[in-house]
């Protein structure tokens, strides 16, 4: 082969493509790391001692990882019988349920918040009386708790269900189901060591994904004033230059790690929230 | 009259060696099947016809001319695919007419030639239907048509059948056929499925570990098998090791009972030997009088359908004999003694 | 019978009591989901009194301060879905039919998981560092080629310095949807094309391109979506200067700068009116591709 038609088969306008997109995506991390490590040439990891060293940071951070696993136990424990029941006795649900979980796209996090504020701030009532049942949520600290993780679980539903459902999908969970009912398997023995063994993967990127989505998160937790790690990050950054440049190198580096890991037990089925 | 030549066509892969040696001359209009296990190198010829792999060595000409190093669409060999790779963004005219609308034919013959192709797959009333209202069938008539609108030198077929139903598959399988005839058009089939090469072909190419191991009309195939790879694949087939007694005579011994072939070939005294005997050829002594007379026990009796399978047991070896299933049918009971025969000419020795 | 209604056959008076098994998941989506966007609607359509009016609705078209702030999030949502569109297009098509080496699919695969996820606060930031007054780039773009990118009218706080940074959590998303699209391009359709006669162009042009046209125009239309209900980057970046519809809300929220909530519970219902649209339109064209290629 002559090196002319070499020459014509190396792909040129891809790799052109290619390297525009990998400095795209690169440069403003590199821009990010070198800039937080240049705030004493003596020391570089200087803006990370301080970042780290302030308990508001491990507060906040530690905080955000408790409603990151709050939502993503109390997701599963909503989402997985759902999807369960649906495929195994009420496929008629389908349409709806999963019309349901694609609505977050269409209310955005913004939306959301502003009308949960709206119902959640006042008292609720015995309708017709002044009677008041229920204190609003937002006025105490379980309430504004409550109201933050349903609001993470709305946000993650569309990734959660999605994700178990297909993880369902693959394995056949209804002949599995079936197979071990006529083995005279119990109920518990079948969702414990049937269906929870066999969707684990699925279940394992639908968790990362909301962890990825929640540890970060912003709007629900600086409108409902919660002290997340968020929040606090801007804050930061209203006032200090080099700690906030080294917390988003850090958090970026957690995203790629949530990612990183559902690559990994998704075998390369690829995932995305996309929710900003 | 060679219309397609394949000429000491090999093809390599690294190291591996997908075909070795092909040897092939296609009269014009003749209808050859590729037949083979998967892997057999069979489908990488029929790729190397159609250019989408260039052979490593060796020459592939059509009506004289060289076309092994052309590109796929400076060939003008139509192509028919297992997954009927219609477009799914065409109706089915605008899918038949594709070829001619890239060669820039002027619309009013594009027209003609569709209404053409649609009325010989007899598709008429489909012309404005999308791929995925359409069968399994009926996507693969229409690719049929597709690579028939062209007016191609040659026709290439990759296991067009295998995805589809079974009886949709035969009755698909005799309408490709009298296309062919009808239009005269050469054609090369690949296929793993015997019955189909043998029901569809005017000659049979065996392939196997990329090389050819035979070439013969269907009748040669099935009932002359020159080696133990080809009998075996065409057709069901009892196989045993023998030992030569006496070659003149063709006497074999087989567990201690005795055979005679008139298929000895050369063999001397004391030869060991791979014996062949299709299942159809052996029959109860009572039907009529047979060469090969052996004892048997009935071991097993599998009922299929027209045929009735029985395996009997002929000293340590086994064999199976198929006879027709007739209603006045007396059959042997499983662990019975009995005899049965087969003709001399029923005994094939085969090469190695 | 009685033995049929308990398996998988036909359900009669035992029905209702099959949906109780999803009732936690709609008592949820009631509480947390629908009734506070419901919440919205009707108040949209309320006088601070609690009377009906179509007031709050006819001023989103009237009052100059909210149709701006729509023409602006439209005009960037839909530069950043063409632009992020067609730049994670062609990266997706490098990377699958475009001929470069395998392991370069996956590495691409995941920065995309990485950097559509990437967004808020992090990225506001590191977009600073990179393209702000001081920044990487901005540095060296003034040092190696003398040019100045303030003086020539760039501002990261402005419409372009937030389309740039959208664009970093656009074209990755589009590259995960358009990779197993192009992926569904089968080899055959391309060696069929080829066997009847087609050129590479042609090819492209007839057949491909069709195929995958309706997938592109989905991608986009999510894409459109996913910019025009972002709030934490636009926030962290201008702090609200850019009068986007989400930061016009988030004020709203805070405390009512329009004078008149029902105003602010109109543009929310605008946006949610807009969101649908666009969803509507991806789950449309998805529903045509399927088809085609089921």
């Amino acid at each position: 082969m002559s090196f002319i038609s070499r020459l014509r088969r190396f792909p040129f306008w891809a790799w052109f493509w290619f390297i525009l997109g990998a400095l795209y995506f690169v440069l403003p991390l590199y821009a990010t790391l070198s800039f937080s490590l240049s705030w004493d040439p003596e020391y570089p990891l200087k803006a990370y001692e301080r970042a780290f060293g302030d308990s508001r940071f491990w507060n906040s951070f530690l905080y955000s990882n408790m409603l990151a696993l709050s939502t993503i136990v109390a997701s599963i424990v909503l989402v997985v019988p759902t999807a369960y029941w649906i495929r195994l006795r009420l496929p008629e649900a389908r349409r709806v349920v999963e019309f349901l979980t694609l609505m977050p796209f269409v209310v955005p996090a913004i939306i959301l918040v502003f009308g949960m504020i709206r119902i959640y701030s006042t008292p609720f009532t015995l309708p017709f009386t002044d009677i008041v049942l229920m204190q609003p949520l937002t006025q105490f600290k379980a309430g504004t708790n409550i109201l933050i993780v349903a609001g993470y679980m709305v946000l993650s539903m569309p990734y959660m269900y999605r994700s178990v459902d297909t993880g369902m999908r693959t394995v056949d969970i209804r002949t599995l189901t079936e197979a071990a009912q006529s083995l005279g398997a119990s109920w518990f023995t079948i969702i414990t060591k049937i269906i929870l063994p066999n969707i684990r993967a699925a279940l394992l990127s639908g968790a990362l994904l909301t962890f990825a989505i929640v540890v970060g998160e912003v709007v629900l937790a600086s409108f409902l004033g919660v002290s997340a790690f968020g929040p606090y990050l801007f804050l930061l950054g209203q006032h200090r230059a080099y700690e906030p440049a080294a917390l988003s190198f850090v958090s970026f580096l957690l995203t790629w790690l949530a990612m990183g890991l559902i690559q990994l037990v998704t075998g390369g089925q690829g995932q995305t929230a996309g929710a900003h | 009259m060679t219309h397609l030549a394949l000429k000491n066509i090999s093809k390599q892969f690294g190291d591996f060696v997908a075909v070795r040696d092909f040897n092939l001359d296609v009269k014009k209009g003749e209808f050859v099947s590729f037949l083979g296990p998967s892997g057999c190198g069979k489908t990488t010829t029929l790729r190397m016809i159609a250019g989408f792999e260039i052979p490593s060595s060796g020459m592939i000409s059509i009506e004289g001319i060289d076309i092994t190093d052309k590109a796929p669409n400076q060939r003008n060999v139509g192509m028919v695919f297992q997954s009927y790779a219609l477009f799914p963004n065409m109706t089915v005219a605008q899918n038949i007419g594709f070829g001619l609308q890239v060669r820039k034919e002027k619309e009013s013959d594009i027209k003609d030639r569709v209404k053409e192709m649609l009325s010989i797959i007899h598709m008429e009333e489909k012309a404005n239907s999308y791929p995925y209202q359409l069968s399994g069938g009926q996507m693969q008539r229409v690719a049929l048509a597709r690579a028939l609108a062209i007016r191609p030198e040659v026709l290439l077929l990759d296991e067009p059948l295998s995805a589809l139903d079974a009886k949709i598959r035969v009755s698909l399988r005799a309408e490709i056929r009298s296309i062919q005839q009808k239009l005269g058009i050469t054609a090369i089939y690949v296929t793993h499925d015997q019955e189909e090469a043998l029901s569809l072909s005017d000659r049979i190419v065996v392939m196997n570990v990329g090389e050819m191991e035979q070439v013969g009309t269907p009748f040669e195939t099935y009932n002359f098998p020159k080696t133990r790879f080809v009998a075996n694949f065409v057709g069901s087939l009892n196989t045993a090791d023998a030992e030569v007694l006496d070659p003149a005579s063709g006497l074999l011994s087989v567990d201690g009972a005795r055979f005679s072939s008139s298929d000895i070939k050369g063999h001397k005294k004391g030869d060991k030997v791979k014996i062949a005997i299709r299942p159809e050829r052996f029959s109860f002594l009572s039907e009529e009088k047979k060469e090969n007379i052996v004892d048997c026990t009935i071991e097993n009796i599998t009922f299929l359908g027209s045929v009735v399978r029985i395996r009997v047991k002929i000293g340590n070896t086994k064999f199976d004999m198929d006879t027709f299933n007739r209603p006045s049918l007396e059959l042997p009971k499983v662990g019975e003694k009995s005899q049965i025969a087969c003709s001399r000419k029923a005994v094939l020795v085969l090469d190695e | 019978m009685a033995q049929a209604t308990k398996s998988n056959g036909p359900r009669t008076a035992a029905s209702w009591k099959v949906w109780l098994g999803v009732a936690p998941f709609f008592l949820f989506a009631v509480l947390f989901l629908l009734m506070p966007s419901f919440r919205l609607l009707t108040a949209s359509f309320s006088t601070p009194e609690g009377s009906f009016t179509f007031d709050n609705i006819l001023q989103l078209f009237t009052e100059p301060l909210i149709v701006n702030s729509y023409i602006l999030s439209i005009q960037i949502s839909a530069v950043t879905a063409l632009g992020g569109g067609i730049f994670g297009f062609l990266l997706a098509y490098s990377v699958t039919v475009g001929g470069l080496p395998k392991p370069l699919r996956s590495v691409l695969i995941t920065f995309s998981g990485v950097a559509s996820n990437f967004a808020g606060v992090p990225l506001a930031f590191a977009f600073v560092a990179t393209l702000g007054r001081q920044g990487f780039i901005t540095a060296i773009l003034k040092d190696v080629f003398n040019l100045n990118v303030y003086d020539a009218g760039f501002n990261l706080y402005g419409f372009a310095g937030l389309s740039l940074v959208y664009m970093y959590f656009q074209f990755p998303l589009m590259v995960l949807i358009m990779a197993p699209a192009l992926d569904g391009l089968k080899r055959e359709w391309r060696e069929a094309a080829e066997n009847l006669g087609a050129n590479t162009t042609q090819y492209w042009l007839k057949v491909a391109m069709p195929v995958l046209l309706p997938s592109i125009l989905g991608a986009m239309i999510l894409l459109f979506g996913n910019a025009f209900g972002a709030y934490a980057t636009a926030y962290a970046l201008t702090g609200g200067r850019l009068g986007l519809v989400t930061i016009q809300i988030g004020a709203q929220i805070r405390g009512d700068v329009l004078y008149n909530p029902g105003l602010g519970y109109a543009m929310a219902v605008g946006m949610v009116f807009i969101m649908a649209i666009s969803l509507g339109g991806y789950s449309w064209l998805q529903a045509k591709t399927e088809r085609w290629l089921k």
